[in-house]
């Protein structure tokens, strides 16, 4: 069976969510491989064997991680060269679908991005699923050139343990001068929560005009429930939350099971960032707000009331 | 500093977007289109660097007819002259052959000191062609810049991933796309708009720029769209107005749904 390429999303070790996703979708493709880039390889091959990697290629020199998303594309088009793999998987996050589209151009492969969705088309390549115009259409796509790069959505399959070799593959590989063009000079990592991540979350309450600037009732309603916040453009352009924190088409774009709007309107900017959550609620003074048009359950009414008799009630029932 | 911008006509995102039935393209000629909001940014940007210092600004877009209004719009807010290339050949051109007329293009204009794009269209949304463009054109890419600082000699932007905010540096000549948070696009003034009339355009076909059609267009993309459904509207939810028991109801919402 042909391996299955996954590039493993993580920070020092910590495998993101997306990684088991992405190696249990591998498995409907063929072998899962991970393919680790950085420091932090020992750490993260726990989390690679319990979602089935059968290897593990890892490579981790400066050269690969001081620049910004050439190196890594250079590093899969080389494994592709040598082990012609059915598919490449990668996490749909900013840089993962841009080492994907180098990638593409590098190795002359059709790309597709933000699948929600990966199946075998039952012929050897990929039928995939994605969403387009703010979640309004769904569109099944196959790539028909190359090897298949697909780039896929967090949440968008239920991670299966099953017990994979992790073979242990060190990849001696030294990018070329080009590499080096873009340098990755200072990281300041994001100050710490204690929240879930926003893209991972299987709960996202979020904030808009309505909270006035005012997130403490948002983020104790989230904390109730173990959500990550969020935050509309709204909020975000008025210096309330940070833009990290932003739904929508220019800020992150959600699929939790649970998406709460708060004091959102629901602009089709918003839509685009959330659209396809499982479960959809909305509080919000005004009735008229096309957020209600989403829902599955909506309340009329102030979220400085709404929110913490919600949060008394959430915190009671799970006593 | 010459700065050429590649900016997309999309289809208006507060109108009713569609494919066309006949072969799942997106729909750009019965749709309001509009340069992409996300391009304006862009815009902006390469006009503040050059109105910093000297140099000038050329805009360039690949599409239907309508795509000129786009041009027209960067032009009325300040830049220089405009180049268009449209040719049936280009419909339901994949990213990767945007990406190859759009570094054709630019190669003809003569490599400029920057390539600034914004960071995605309103319409496809990948987000990759800029990237594709880059390494087409050779040249380092620093992408989703939420804050720029130029000089003689190179670029450095702020650029906020999901787990850190990272600083990035690239020599000229590179290629920058931009985000929402990098500036506030102008409107164009009533001089703007006057002064963009007299201001040239050129119309470019795929044989001006050397490229084959059989390189572009559906039917050598290498992804293929085998099917588009409209997502079925969510059912009508339950609405309840507070009467002082909106959150109690809120969470046997949630208790009924075994959120909690």
């Amino acid at each position: 069976m042909a391996e299955v390429l996954v590039l493993v999303d993580h920070v020092d070790g910590a495998c993101r969510k997306t990684t088991s996703e992405l190696l249990t979708i591998a498995r409907r493709l063929g072998e899962p491989s991970a393919v680790f880039v950085g420091a932090g390889v020992d750490a993260a091959k726990e989390t690679l064997a319990a979602f089935g990697a059968e290897k593990v290629y890892r490579a981790d020199a400066a050269a690969l991680t001081d620049y910004l998303v050439v190196p890594q594309a250079e590093l899969l088009a080389h494994l592709v060269a040598t082990v012609s793999p059915a598919a490449v998987l990668l996490a749909s996050s900013a840089e993962g679908k841009e080492i994907a589209a180098r990638l593409a151009v590098k190795i002359g492969s059709g790309l597709i991005t933000d699948a929600v969705d990966v199946q075998s088309d039952g012929a050897g390549g990929v039928m995939t699923t994605q969403t387009a115009f703010a979640g309004g259409y769904t569109v099944k796509a196959t790539v028909t050139h190359g090897v298949p790069v697909v780039a896929v959505k967090p949440n968008s399959a239920a991670p299966e343990a099953v017990s994979g070799a992790a073979a242990d593959v060190a990849v001696d590989f030294t990018p070329s001068a080009l590499a080096s063009g873009a340098r990755i000079s200072a990281v300041k990592p994001r100050e710490r929560t204690g929240r879930p991540e926003l893209t991972e979350a299987a709960i996202v309450v979020s904030g808009g005009r309505g909270t006035g600037g005012d997130f403490s009732k948002v983020e104790a309603f989230a904390d109730s429930l173990g959500a990550a916040v969020g935050a509309s453009r709204a909020a975000v352009d008025a210096g309330w939350y940070p833009h990290t924190s932003q739904v929508g088409q220019t800020g992150k774009q959600v699929s939790p099971q649970l998406y709460v709007a708060c004091g959102i309107s629901g602009a089709i900017q918003h839509r685009a960032g959330m659209q396809t959550s499982k479960t959809i609620v909305a509080i919000n003074k005004d009735e008229e707000a096309p957020i209600f048009e989403l829902v599955d359950f909506g309340v009329v009414g102030d979220l400085f009331a709404v929110l913490p008799q919600a949060t008394g009630e959430v915190t009671a029932r799970k006593g | 500093m010459n700065i050429v911008v590649c900016v997309k006509y999309v289809p208006d995102a507060q109108a009713d977007r569609t494919f066309n039935a006949s072969d799942n393209t997106t729909d750009r000629v019965n749709v309001d289109g509009l340069l992409s909001e996300l391009d304006e940014y862009a815009v902006e940007e390469a006009l503040k660097i050059v109105e910093a210092g000297e140099g000038e600004v050329t805009v360039l877009t690949v599409g239907p007819d309508q795509a000129s209004d786009a041009i027209k719009k960067a032009l009325q807010m300040g830049a220089d002259k405009g180049v268009h290339v449209n040719d049936e050949a280009i419909h339901g051109s994949d990213a990767l052959a945007t990406s190859l007329v759009l570094a054709e293009a630019i190669k003809k204009i003569g490599m400029p000191d920057l390539v600034v794009t914004g960071m995605a269209s309103t319409d496809g949304t990948m987000g990759v062609v800029p990237i594709m463009l880059a390494e087409r054109l050779g040249v380092p890419a620093v992408t989703f810049a939420s804050e720029l600082t130029v000089s003689g000699s190179g670029v450095s932007a702020r650029r906020d991933g999901d787990a850190a905010s990272l600083t990035v540096e690239a020599g000229l000549p590179a290629l920058v796309s931009v985000t929402d948070q990098i500036n506030e696009p102008r409107y164009p003034s009533f001089k703007g708009i006057m002064a963009a009339k007299k201001k040239p355009v050129e119309n470019w076909t795929l044989a001006d720029l050397g490229i084959d059609s059989g390189a572009v267009g559906l039917a050598n993309a290498w992804t293929k769209v085998e099917a588009v459904a409209a997502r079925p509207p969510r059912a009508v939810g339950t609405i309840v107005k507070d009467e002082g028991d909106g959150g109690a109801k809120l969470a046997g919402f949630l208790a009924e749904r075994k959120f909690i």
